[in-house]
């Protein structure tokens, strides 16, 4: 039998993706200065980006998909991607791990997300989250000789494997019912054949919506957060923050509106629980942590929550607002997580909420820049937050889910208190210790590319809006 | 893009850098950012002037902020023959005044920060006056309530100014409660904000009420009231023109641009941009009519005996703003603005007057102890005269022929209060060219009554303050050139272009009487200004001792006028005392300690307690977290299954 050569088009950005990855793990080698390591990546994500744009069609018998929905997530791979690499080198010097698979490592867990963006078959979606979560589990773990690390990292693999094994679990019982891993084959299967009430259908549902949930943090699948965010390398916090909740969100989206598109009444109900302990579960618990980074962590969960509701929505205008809503958070949390960052020195963690009494006075700019991102996290105009939280609201209202969208903006107002807690400390109280703000220029470029974001997206919401609705239409 | 749209942001850019960088880099050169930011907005507002007359109206959304079914908010500009007249005045004396204020801010420890101000000012009243729609008409209404309340403040150390600039704002909280409950019955009764629907949609609602509370309420009158609350505030009409004095307290180009020019008279510039509202209300317009009358007969019997240089001149703007709502209130909305525009140019001169007479006296305010000045500042002495001049209705200045305009609209107009609206008009031409004289006699004339070491330091203003008073000479003589009633333009063959120009915006309600009452009102006019002139030389020039001797004869009336009728202190008693008496026993008595402490600090530390508690599901125990996961999944399946 002759094999036809797949159309590589689609799949060009991932192809050279890995190259560029197993490049940097060779020259990590011959390369003293591990800084060009990032460089070369950020050279590569410009390349990569480039390649998107002109990636459309479908590839390997109709596996892989690069459409509008896809792509828009992989934007948002970049600038993760971007921002981390941006915001990591003078961290890793400070905590003595500049090593350069750092880089590689990072690389190849964006080629992971990369590919669950765009997997129209379970398979490719299975392979794209173990490469993802096992090069996170790895980064998480990074700094070898702390303790807290490597416990972060062996929660997290323990948790993931369990997730894992559910996904599979779930793919098992879709492919016994149809037949088939391919997400439309399975749409146009669960129609033609009456499996709408199909008990098993609904039991693989719910595994796929637990295993989704644990990537996106949801409640009660989120144990793993607090633990892993806190533990990690704050770089990699910030970027496992944003990239594997994309991630997570793409394959739900895609996954339940694709293939579970016809029985939608009936997956909503799962998630309408899940979203709502996630609000409450995630604002609650952010309100007596000490740690930034764990409250940062709850906060996390929180936004998935509000994020589920686009997805529960189902609507175009909810998928769409949830991307929406994805673009600006990745902003807003790695700004957020840059200035922890800079808080960090050698000899002082500058994790604890009080660290940032009286920043107003002692680093105006800094202060300043997390005012904009508390802001924006609460949902404060003119920031960005609130023109996420607004669409997404709006959209749940529409599609007639009113009081979840009541009980949203109730715990949207007790985050409220946390977050702008670190305002008022940093503003009202006085300062404790002179505190030294550990700066490099990569760190001021991520701040100001991130403030820039907020506050321009918050003023001008129009153009991310439409693309994102652009997006959605390929589905 | 349309260039127009950098109009108001030329000057927003020129705030942020001044804001971010003028502390520390720009420090003594801020002015130039903007300056050039608002001259290059005067540029483009000529252009839209010559634009609009060559027969272009235009109306752009800029961009889409928020979009929520019918309901849009967007950036969007509307350039009319309103808005230009609008824009001219604005951008005009702003870039004068901003020119002044090198001279007279120099020195300053903040002087950046000023500058940043009135850029921001700039481009809030900008946008309040190039808006399409309601909600940003709002935004800038706030913005330049803001950007007023920082202004007068502006000297924040100095307890009597932080006071004027709270009291500034608070005073306009009530108005602007009402303006906002304007435009959300708008939105209601229309489903949108924009003024293009909701102006051609009204003349269908004029008969339409509004059932409240089992009353009938005629929708178009109070919504156009609600409005007129807006208008009342920022205008400082009765009952809530108290602030307007003492905003005097900030700096004089703040109080010439801010509480003389523009701010305060967007309040008028509101009503005249929703005459197709005010117009199908008689009553709406008869309590404008009327407050504005009453207004400007108030506050121009105050003036009469004041004796600080700036709040005189503050007075006299407050009853000015009456004249221009009296207008308004019959009809002439043309007129109305007419006014406007001409007293945007001889108040701004008044005070910028001020402003070099109290350079020259070291901050003396008190005319009293001046006197003489003309033989120091000559500059000063003559463009004052001038404007005084124009605000007396001379012939041939500015003031005469807007001032003219009114009073014959109001004579001859239909509006049921009309003649007396005219009669109370005229006796406020009276008043105030008597108080504007007393005042060029007292500073300029007769003997310098201050301190020795004042008087040795008397000197004319530089030239960055001379100049634009000069300029804006100019305007307080030949900016009525426009507006030439027909009576005497037939005769040397110019049009009322000004009256010409509006009347796709506001209409130009004809006059009901002759040729020979047209005549006979604008003589009367003419003769109670030289009257009042005439009555304040006799009294100060030439009797100067008479003055004192009435003020003892009528000493009641005296006192009444001096203390400005007492609204003050009657505003003390009946609001601000009882609303203390209020916040101290019951809010922070009961409801703040029993009811809000309770909630406030109640539902968070429940919250904080359940918090903790549900914190100590998180062990850390890897068992209990695949447990958990594992307890989720069969909760979920055993519902999902069992329903």
């Amino acid at each position: 039998m002759p094999i036809a050569m797949p159309n590589l088009i689609p799949v060009m950005p991932e192809l050279v993706m890995t190259g560029v990855a197993i490049i940097l793990l060779m020259a990590e080698l011959v390369i003293k200065r591990k800084e060009t390591l990032g460089f070369l990546s950020l050279i590569s994500v410009g390349l990569i980006s480039y390649l998107l744009l002109g990636s459309a069609g479908t590839t390997f018998g109709g596996m892989f998909v690069s459409d509008g929905y896809s792509t828009f997530f992989k934007l948002i791979f970049m600038a993760n991607l971007v921002l981390t690499v941006l915001i990591s080198p003078k961290y890793l010097q400070t905590m003595r791990i500049n090593f350069g698979e750092y880089y590689a490592l990072t690389l190849f867990a964006t080629l992971g997300m990369m590919l669950m963006a765009s997997a129209a078959d379970i398979i490719v979606l299975y392979l794209g989250l173990e490469l993802m979560a096992l090069s996170t589990y790895v980064l998480a773990g990074f700094i070898r000789y702390d303790m807290k690390s490597n416990e972060a990292a062996i929660k997290y693999l323990l948790l993931g494997a369990f997730a894992s094994a559910i996904l599979l679990y779930g793919t098992s019982l879709i492919y016994g019912l149809t037949g088939t891993t391919n997400l439309r084959d399975i749409a146009v299967y669960i129609t033609h054949n009456g499996l709408a009430k199909n008990p098993l259908l609904m039991v693989s549902m719910i595994f796929f919506a637990v295993a989704f949930s644990f990537k996106i943090a949801a409640v009660p699948f989120h144990m793993w957060a607090p633990d892993a965010y806190e533990g990690a390398p704050t770089p990699i916090t910030a970027f496992m923050s944003v990239g594997p909740k994309a991630a997570g969100f793409a394959v739900l989206g895609r996954v339940f509106l694709v293939a579970f598109g016809s029985v939608k009444t009936d997956w909503s109900v799962i998630l309408i629980p899940i979203a709502v302990l996630t609000m409450a579960i995630g604002n609650i618990l952010a309100l007596s942590q000490t740690n930034i980074k764990r409250m940062l962590a709850y906060s996390s969960i929180a936004h998935a929550g509000y994020m589920l509701l686009g997805i529960i929505a189902g609507t175009p205008a909810g998928i769409s607002s949830v991307l929406n809503y994805m673009f600006i958070y990745a902003f807003m949390n790695i700004g957020a997580f840059a200035i922890v960052i800079m808080l960090r020195t050698e000899g002082f963690a500058g994790e604890d909420i009080s660290d940032y009494e009286g920043l107003g006075k002692t680093h105006p700019t800094a202060a300043a820049l997390m005012l904009v991102f508390m802001f924006s996290l609460t949902g404060i105009p003119p920031m960005a937050g609130f023109m996420g939280k607004f669409y997404l609201f709006m959209s749940a209202i529409n599609a007639g889910y009113t009081w979840i969208v009541i009980v949203a903006v109730l715990f949207s107002a007790i985050s409220a208190y946390f977050y702008l807690r670190i305002v008022m400390l940093m503003y009202m109280k006085e300062p404790k210790e002179v505190i030294q703000l550990n700066t490099s220029p990569g760190i001021g470029l991520a701040l100001a590319v991130t403030v820039s974001a907020v506050i321009l997206i918050g003023i001008l919401p129009a153009k991310v809006l439409a693309l994102a609705q652009q997006a959605v239409t390929s589905f | 893009m349309n260039s127009y749209a950098l109009i108001p942001f030329l000057p927003l850019a020129a705030f942020v850098i001044n804001i971010l960088f003028g502390r520390k880099y720009l420090k003594e050169n801020a002015h130039w950012v903007s300056i050039l930011a608002v001259a290059g907005s005067w540029v483009l507002a000529v252009m839209a002037l010559v634009d609009v007359l060559g027969g272009n109206t235009i109306n752009f959304d800029l961009y889409t902020w928020m979009l929520s079914g019918g309901f849009k908010v967007s950036v969007g500009f509307l350039i009319d023959q309103l808005t230009v007249v609008m824009l001219i005045v604005v951008t005009t004396c702003s870039t004068l005044i901003h020119i002044y204020s090198v001279g007279y801010m120099h020195g300053d420890s903040g002087y950046y920060r000023f500058f940043a101000y009135l850029s921001l000012f700039t481009f809030s009243m900008l946008m309040l006056v190039m808006a399409n729609n309601f909600l940003q008409l709002y935004f800038g209404w706030e913005g330049v309530g803001l950007c007023s309340y920082f202004l007068i403040g502006y000297y924040f150390n100095k307890k009597s100014a932080s006071d004027a600039g709270k009291k500034a704002f608070i005073v306009n909280r009530f108005g602007d409660f009402g303006f906002g409950l304007g435009i959300f019955v708008v939105f209601l009764t229309f489903g949108t904000v924009y003024y293009e629907p909701v102006f051609s949609q009204a003349g269908g609602l004029a008969e339409a009420t509004f059932n409240f509370l089992g009353y009938d309420v005629h929708l178009m009158t109070l919504i156009a009231l609600l409005l007129f609350c807006g208008s009342v505030g920022k205008s400082a009409q009765i009952p809530l023109h108290v602030w307007l004095p003492d905003a005097m307290e900030g700096p004089t180009p703040v109080s010439a641009l801010i509480h003389a020019a523009t701010m305060v008279t967007a309040g008028v510039f509101l009503v005249a941009r929703c005459s197709p509202i005010f117009s199908l209300s008689e009553t709406a317009l008869m309590v404008v009519a009327l407050t504005g009358a009453i207004t400007s007969l108030f506050a121009a019997t105050i003036g009469l005996v004041q004796n600080d240089l700036k709040r005189i001149i503050a007075y006299s703007t407050v009853s000015q703003l009456g004249y221009m709502f009296l207008a308004c209130g019959v009809g002439a909305y043309t007129a109305g603005i007419f006014h406007l525009y001409t007293h945007a140019f001889f108040k701004a001169l008044l005070f910028l007057c001020a402003g070099s007479v109290m350079h020259a006296m070291g901050g003396e305010l008190d005319i009293q102890k001046m006197g003489n000045l003309k033989k120091y500042m000559p500059v000063t002495y003559m463009t004052m005269l001038i404007a005084s001049f124009s605000i007396s209705g001379i012939p041939g200045l500015a003031g005469f022929f807007s001032k003219d305009e009114i009073l014959w609209m109001a004579y001859a107009g239909e509006s049921p209060v009309g003649k007396f609206v005219w009669a109370i008009g005229t006796l406020v031409a009276f008043l105030t060219a008597f108080y504007s004289f007393r005042l060029i006699f007292l500073t300029f004339h007769g003997k310098f009554r201050g301190t020795h070491d004042q008087e040795h330091h008397l000197h004319e203003s530089p030239k960055s303050m001379t100049i634009p008073l000069m300029l804006l000479c100019v305007g307080a003589v030949a900016a009525g050139w426009v507006g030439i009633p027909a009576l005497i333009g037939e005769k040397i063959g110019v049009h009322n272009y000004i009256a010409e120009f509006m009347k796709p915006v506001l209409g130009h309600p004809e006059g009901h009487g002759t040729h020979a009452e047209e005549m006979v009102v604008m003589l009367i006019s003419i003769a109670v200004g030289l009257a009042g002139i005439g009555l304040a030389y006799f009294m100060y020039i030439l009797r100067p001792e008479l003055p004192a001797r009435l003020a003892q004869q009528l000493s009641a009336v005296y006192r009444v006028l001096f203390n400005k009728y007492y609204v003050d202190e009657l505003y003390s008693f009946i609001i601000v005392r009882p609303a203390i008496w209020i916040a101290k026993n019951v809010l922070i008595g009961i409801t703040d300690a029993r009811i809000i402490e309770a909630v406030v600090n109640g539902v968070p530390s429940a919250i904080a307690a359940f918090s903790s508690g549900l914190r100590k599901i998180q062990t850390g125990l890897m068992q209990h977290y695949a447990t958990i996961m594992a307890t989720g999944i069969l909760i979920i399946v055993a519902i999902m299954l069992l329903r």
